[in-house]
């Protein structure tokens, strides 16, 4: 119906920079955060975390903070049931809810300094916190491992004994960290490398690093004497919160009800459930709210982070670029409980290139430390920090340009990923197109600085979503989803239901609703809620439009096919007929049929694939190591930019989280490898004055998947700038670096390493 | 789990007898911009918390003929307004400036910074190279004694029972005399430094060095004085060798611990680095002096 053309010269609300609907209350402090919220009678609890990496629990005596003045309920993983590990076939993802269960409460053993052992409720947080320290446990402590190579070895500490390595022939006959090894690949890659003129071979590694929302994990739980639970936590995801919670506790999931807060971060750190069953067991236990507020140092210890990784690649090219073969293989740390993204990792590597022959090998290693979680496409940046490093050397080696390289081996439409997906249409080569004709990538570097460039790919995800939208009878309309906003959704919504409808975004209201009120409606995550929740929108809308003509051809005594939906207003091509506006059509439907609403509950698919390349500056300071950042341009194919504040806003954040991951963020362990850094002092994300202006170059190439051509925009701007900052230091130093982070005692030594050499 | 009590005493003598009666769960409280940090961590359980900022004493700075006081609880934010001061003592105020962001700044004191004692404290390298006193009231009354002397080791202080630190004295500068203070972190702000580097220089009429002290932070158990600095530099210019010389010593003094912030070998060398960087700084202050 209201099909846009494709320049987009016709849209009246698409692509303008609007007032944010949620601007204001989080302006004034009105806004309400996970830990804003205040419950009548509500108790607050605390959680015991394990001091060891690695220990066996032997007993846990709880009679001391049970009889503690105002200690209300202590819970142990004795009063969570416990649940049958997930058996193979293993899907890409796997939810093992006995995995999930022991690091809501450790049962055996505890895996990771943090490890949650028991959780207090009390009248005070501060009677919480003294109680917690009065539970007794005995540890038998295990020797610990924290790098996923060394897991990997057969004379490791093993975390778990049930553990045996699937995926690999002969079928293993001793327990081993590795969980899985997942295998990927085309062609004949011996082959290939016979038929290279060179070959690199390198190894690289990188750290976990976290999330680092700014806003804690927060919940409040409310158990009601007929078995329903009533949540409000801070989550990407309160349908999701709410299937899990249910299944944790043998719980009906009709009767839990999640409201999800505002959300102050997430960048996939808050997929997961952590304290909520916790609460939930503890209201349950007492019949009164309960209320669990994370410090950070809990969030550091016990959530996130994204995999570290160790990755061993081999590319093979000919003298014109052409790469002819590739080999890897990864050690993806997943912490101490199978899953890390090393599916994506394996699907990154070479996925934006039309390499021949390809052998790619990925291991999920289990480490103690806390359980990975997703962060900004996931697997991702590790994956692009090896394979673009390696084609930057290829480049340089072959005295190519980086672009060019990169343009001789781009994927086109019609061709496959690594994981066989056929691309549609794709703005890859506009991408690096725009890169070269860029103004920055000829400006002339001032003295001790490099310019470095990557490329990342991602294949977005679609998925469930589900919208209500009412329209009231004074003309304005209620859009609610099941999606929180953590990145400007709510802005989107508003400006993809106004312009199906022709009509002012002030008259659309958005809210987030809560798991009683809608449609199952998948996490905020995978950058797929513009895409896949604003489909579902457009869809809701289309409903009212077409219920609005049938309104107004009931009205006219005329056929409904006759009435179009123009600008706001039903109209018809008969003489003597006025137009009737959205507003008076919303005033005559109470009296003439009863309320409108359209819904739509949708499995969204076709979001495709995106493409961001990266140009830095960074200047090195030669005597102390220290990398300053001085321009950095973001090049992305957006698909087509709703709100391009937001767009914008997200390639910042995705850029700078890299450009931390690249150069100082790490956890720091002493030798009983408990962690050291666990506040924002220590564990260094950049700073605001560490970073240039992050210019965003949006390149809309449209995704015919989506009525406005959407793609995902959040995940690609993370994914290639470690590998190009690393690039940038490497050309400022004239050194290779392979090992994040590029901190400044790393790369002094680099320096002094290179001189020695030199002298 | 302990009850905390907060007092605001107006005079010295209700400070000291409030703390001396308290003992060792009594804790000054001046911006609490370390110590509220610390009680959140429970790292410290205090029963009373004495607030000083309602003292007249620890809230002025007064410029005397023969030196500068600076009240133990002025902010790094009302010194940094401080424009006389800033053109006395420029490495002593910007050393301060630096301890956190815009709004720690509005809190954090000098005071404070010196007692909280951490080896990585950034005023402090800069007072002991400005030969700064700490001025200490107790049940005994009034003692003085270097800023140096005043830190015993990570954490803690030459404070008796009962005693407070009141306000920091500094020498007028002499003529022709500079300083300067650099540290040292990963990031530019919102870090603790991994080295820092104080120096003041006073010259000679012909341009040459007349005096001059270095002090290092955040390379051994308290800041530390570079003895041989002196030596290198007393009767010179600043060149090459000179320069090359106070590196070697101020590496040669570091002997620095491997933690969350920064490795052994980084700091000694860094700490060199550092040590050329504010020399010429300082000096060239000195010159327009
Ligand atoms: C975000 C952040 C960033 C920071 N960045 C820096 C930085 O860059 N550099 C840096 O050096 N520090 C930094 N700090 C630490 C802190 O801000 C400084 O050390 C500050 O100067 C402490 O002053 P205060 O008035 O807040 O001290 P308080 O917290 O009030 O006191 C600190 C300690 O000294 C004692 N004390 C205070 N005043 C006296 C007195 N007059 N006599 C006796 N004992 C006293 C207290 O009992 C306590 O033990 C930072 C802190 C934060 C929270």
């Amino acid at each position: 119906m209201n099909n846009k053309d494709s320049a987009g010269t016709n849209f009246k609300w698409v692509g303008k920079r609007t007032r944010r609907p949620d601007g204001p209350d989080k302006v004034t402090g009105r806004a309400r955060y996970g830990d804003d919220m205040i419950v009548p009678g509500m108790l607050h609890a605390k959680i015991l975390r394990s001091p060891h990496a690695h220990a066996k629990i032997l007993s846990i005596d709880t009679s001391k903070a049970r009889a503690f003045k105002g200690v209300k309920a202590v819970v142990t993983s004795a009063d969570i049931p416990d649940h049958p590990l997930t058996k193979p076939p293993y899907g890409p993802i796997i939810t093992d809810f006995h995995d999930i269960s022991c690091n809501v409460l450790a049962r055996e053993k505890v895996l990771y300094d943090g490890h949650a052992i028991a959780g207090v409720a009390a009248t005070s947080e501060r009677i919480a916190r003294a109680a917690i320290k009065l539970i007794e446990v005995e540890y038998e402590v295990l020797p610990h491992v924290l790098d996923p190579l060394e897991a990997s070895k057969p004379d490791a500490p093993v975390l778990h004994d049930h553990q045996y390595t699937h995926g690999v022939d002969p079928e293993p006959e001793k327990p081993s960290n590795v969980f899985r090894v997942v295998t990927g690949g085309r062609g004949d890659v011996e082959k290939g490398f016979a038929g290279a003129d060179i070959i690199v071979e390198r190894e690289f590694s990188s750290q976990p690093v976290h999330q680092g929302y700014i806003e804690p994990q927060a919940c409040i739980a409310t158990a009601s004497e007929d078995d329903s639970v009533e949540l409000w936590t801070t989550t990407q995801g309160h349908f999701v919160i709410r299937a899990f919670c249910a299944r944790l506790l043998n719980m009906d999931m009709a009767r839990i009800r999640v409201t999800a807060s505002e959300i102050g971060g997430g960048f996939g750190g808050k997929n997961n459930i952590y304290a909520e069953p916790v609460a939930i067991r503890l209201s349950q236990m007492t019949g009164r709210p309960v209320r669990m507020v994370m410090s950070r140092s809990e969030v550091f210890r016990a959530t996130g982070p994204a995999s570290g990784t160790h990755t061993r690649i081999r590319m093979g090219a000919k003298k014109d670029g052409t790469i002819t073969a590739a080999e890897v293989d990864i050690y993806n740390q997943a912490g101490a409980f199978k899953g890390s993204p090393v599916g994506r990792s394996i699907e990154t590597f070479f996925s934006a290139y039309t390499i021949e022959n390809i052998r790619a090998s990925g291991y999920d290693v289990c480490v103690n430390r806390p359980k990975v979680a997703a962060y900004r496409a996931p697997g991702a940046p590790m994956a692009a920090f090896a394979a673009e490093g390696t084609i930057n050397e290829l480049a340089s080696r072959l005295g190519m340009d980086a672009v060019d390289i990169r343009m001789k081996n781009a994927v086109r439409e019609g061709d496959q990923s690594l994981s066989g997906i056929k691309y549609g249409q794709i703005g890859l080569l506009d991408v690096l197109e725009k890169v070269k004709s860029h103004e920055h990538y000829s400006a002339p570097l001032g003295p001790n600085q490099g310019r470095g460039f990557a490329l990342g790919y991602w294949m977005h995800g679609g998925g469930l979503s589900s919208v209500s939208a009412n329209l009231l009878d004074d003309g304005t309309i209620a859009v609610a989803t099941g999606n929180p906003d953590i990145g400007g959704s709510r802005s989107s919504m508003r400006v993809m239901a106004a312009e199906e409808l022709g009509i002012d975004i002030e008259m659309i209201k958005p809210i987030v609703a809560d798991t009683g009120s809608m449609g199952y409606s998948h996490l905020t995550a995978g950058s797929r809620t513009t895409f896949a929740t604003g489909m579902a929108v457009i869809n809701a809308v289309r409903e009212i439009i077409d219920k609005l003509r049938a309104l107004a051809a009931k009205k006219w005594e005329i056929p409904v096919e006759e009435i179009t939906w123009e600008a706001g207003q039903a109209e018809t091509g008969r003489d003597g007929i006025k137009a009737l506006s959205l507003k008076e059509l919303a005033g005559m439907a109470t009296k003439m049929g009863g309320p409108i609403a359209g819904h739509s509950e949708i499995n969204a698919g076709g979001a495709g694939a995106a493409f961001s390349a990266q140009l830095v500056d960074v200047e090195v300071d030669p005597e102390t190591g220290f990398v300053s950042p001085k321009r950095y341009t973001v090049f992305q194919d957006v698909g087509r930019a709703i709100s391009p504040d937001y767009v914008e806003g997200q390639i910042q954040g995705g850029a700078v989280q890299g450009i931390g991951w690249a150069l100082n963020e790490e956890y720091v362990y002493d030798d009983q490898a408990r962690l050291q850094n666990t506040g924002f002092l220590d564990y260094r994300m950049p700073v605001a004055s560490d970073v240039p202006m992050i210019d965003a170059v949006l390149i809309e190439v449209p995704n015919p998947n989506h009525p406005y051509g959407v793609r995902g925009v959040g995940e690609p701007p993370i994914i290639s700038a470690p590998a190009a900052v690393a690039n940038a230091v490497e050309n400022a130093i004239g050194i290779t670096m392979s090992s994040l982070p590029l901190s400044p005692p790393k790369v002094l030594n680099a320096i002094e390493q290179g001189q020695a050499e030199k002298d | 789990m302990v009850d905390l009590r907060y007092e605001s005493p107006e005079t010295i003598e209700v400070a000291v007898a409030l703390l001396a009666a308290e003992g060792q769960m009594a804790r000054v409280f001046a911006g609490g911009t370390d110590l509220l940090v610390q009680m959140k961590e429970e790292l410290v359980e205090p029963a009373l918390l004495v607030d000083i900022k309602k003292i007249s004493e620890t809230r002025l700075i007064a410029i005397d003929p023969d030196q500068v006081r600076i009240g133990a609880a002025v902010t790094g934010a009302e010194l940094g307004e401080n424009e006389q001061l800033k053109a006395m003592w420029p490495g002593v105020v910007e050393a301060v400036e630096l301890i956190g962001s815009a709004q720690v700044q509005g809190r954090a004191t000098i005071g404070g910074n010196l007692c909280n004692a951490s080896p990585a404290a950034d005023s402090v390298p800069a007072l002991i190279a400005a030969e700064a006193r700490a001025v200490i009231a107790g049940p005994d009354g009034i003692r003085e004694v270097p800023v140096g002397e005043f830190l015993t080791g990570p954490g803690q202080t030459s404070l008796g029972l009962g005693e407070f630190v009141t306000s920091i004295t500094l020498p007028k500068p002499p003529e022709h005399g500079g300083d300067a203070y650099l540290r040292f972190i990963p990031r530019t702000e919102m870090d603790i430094a991994v080295v820092g580097a104080g120096l003041s220089v006073v010259l000679n009429p012909d341009g040459t060095c007349a005096a001059a002290r270095l002090a290092l932070g955040a390379v051994a158990p308290t800041a530390r004085l570079v003895e041989a600095a002196s030596e290198i530099m007393v009767g010179n210019k600043l060149d090459d060798t000179v320069l090359e010389a106070l590196s070697a010593a101020a590496s040669e003094t570091c002997s620095p611990i491997d933690d969350k912030r920064g490795t052994i070998e980084f700091r000694t060398k860094v700490a060199g680095v550092l040590a050329c960087r504010v020399a010429k700084i300082a000096w060239r202050r000195a010159e327009n002096n």
